[in-house]
């Protein structure tokens, strides 16, 4: 059976998707994640969809589960590079992929990871107030 | 009730033989329909080549104008349809200018004709005017299909405003179609660019009812699974009253009175952010 191959880079598995998404295929990828993320401690994991021409509700279902899962296991999720046709038709579907984070490329992914392991570690609303701090200190 | 052979081929002798007297009546008739906006002499070009080409129908036997012989009388009336149609005539002044050929006719046949004849005639006449009208509405719906097809092409440009920033400002009425074309642009765009903020400018909208919003917030959608954000900006006074009257609902999707304001709140977010 086909594997979908789990990459580390740095603090990042990166999971490219190259072949259709078969129930089996999307099972196995979510036991192999689960398993690696244990493995190696990486705090994100970004899914690159790019290749992918159809994403129907099973596969946007365990990519949800993937998100859970990653989370539970102190990891964020982002799903990178969908095509303008996938989104569309699972816009004209219906299916908004709840609980899923994107991003257009997986540069913008990376990025976003990075931002919210900022925030997670500053805590988002003391930051928040930390800024409105400093920027009243400049005008003042 | 079709032409004979027999008919036909006396039909034809006529229009031969009373080549000029037909011409000139026919001219003048069209003439007068058309108030002038067509000079005598083209008129004139015009029904000498159309009497041409019925004569070679009729002296070809032809029974209707489906026939073998009447092939370039067909090629003509299209040909006098379209420029008509081009030329901002109307469906009944083009019949007519065909129509004419009647009259004239009547003009010039002799005391030994039969009713018979004429009725037959007339016939084959009136089958050619309701050519030229089919032709002509077939020009105007390809001219209307054209035009459509060029604003579809030309009103939809993706302008990128900043980095990471791209906008589309809408002119015009959305429908489905247009819709579609605007939602697949700026997808394509996204993508293309790698920009994560698009702004959806509707100042040029000249209306908001429920299905250009279903519109909106589908493109909306489509872009965040895509991992892009959409700001709407643009509302005009009256647009937002419509949009609250009716119900619609943008919910989190951030909205702009105008595009400075979106382009200012997406910067604002860039450098809180990434700083």
């Amino acid at each position: 059976m086909e594997r979908v191959p789990i990459l580390k880079i740095g603090d990042i598995l990166l999971v490219s998707i190259q072949i259709d998404m078969e129930d089996q295929v999307a099972l196995r990828l979510q036991e192999d994640l689960a398993d690696r993320i244990v493995a190696t401690g990486c705090h994100g994991v970004i899914i690159d969809i790019s290749a992918l021409d159809i994403v129907d509700s099973f596969v946007g279902r365990t990519l949800a589960t993937i998100a859970s899962i990653s989370k539970v296991l102190d990891a964020d999720t982002v799903v990178v590079g969908m095509r303008p046709a996938v989104a569309i038709t699972l816009v004209e579907l219906g299916l908004s992929l709840p609980g899923i984070r994107t991003a257009l490329n997986v540069e913008l992914g990376m990025a976003l990871l990075e931002r919210e392991r900022g925030d997670d570690s500053d805590g988002d609303e003391k930051e928040d107030e930390d800024d409105t701090g400093t920027s009243a200190v400049i005008t003042s | 009730m079709t032409l004979s052979a027999d008919e036909a081929a006396r039909f034809a002798a006529l229009l031969e033989e009373h080549e000029d007297t037909l011409v000139a009546a026919w001219t003048d008739r069209v003439a007068t329909s058309l108030r002038g906006r067509l000079s005598q002499a083209e008129l004139r070009r015009q029904t000498s080549e159309l009497r041409r080409g019925f004569q070679q129908a009729l002296s070809g036997a032809a029974q209707d104008l489906s026939a073998e012989s009447a092939a370039e009388l067909r090629a003509q009336l299209s040909e006098l349809s379209t420029n008509r149609a081009r030329q901002g005539f109307s469906a009944t002044e083009t019949a007519v200018s065909v129509i004419a050929l009647k009259d004239a006719v009547l003009g010039i046949l002799g005391d030994g004709a039969s009713l018979r004849d004429y009725v037959a005639f007339s016939s084959f006449v009136d089958e050619a005017a309701l050519f030229t009208f089919d032709s002509y509405v077939r020009v105007r719906e390809e001219l209307i299909a054209d035009q459509a097809e060029q604003l579809l092409e030309l009103s939809t440009p993706v302008v990128k405003l900043w980095e990471g920033v791209v906008a589309v400002p809408l002119v015009g009425t959305l429908d489905s179609a247009r819709a579609q074309v605007v939602m697949e642009r700026l997808l394509q765009t996204l993508v293309d660019t790698g920009s994560p903020y698009a702004i959806i400018d509707i100042t040029g909208v000249p209306a908001v009812d429920t299905q250009v919003a279903q519109h909106i917030l589908k493109t909306v959608v489509a872009a965040r699974l895509m991992g892009a954000d959409c700001i709407i900006s643009g509302i005009r006074p009256q647009i937002a009253q419509t949009i609250v009257a009716l119900g619609i609902e943008f919910g989190d999707i951030a909205t702009k009175a105008s595009l400075a304001d979106a382009l200012r709140y997406v910067l604002a977010r860039t450098n809180k952010k990434v700083r």
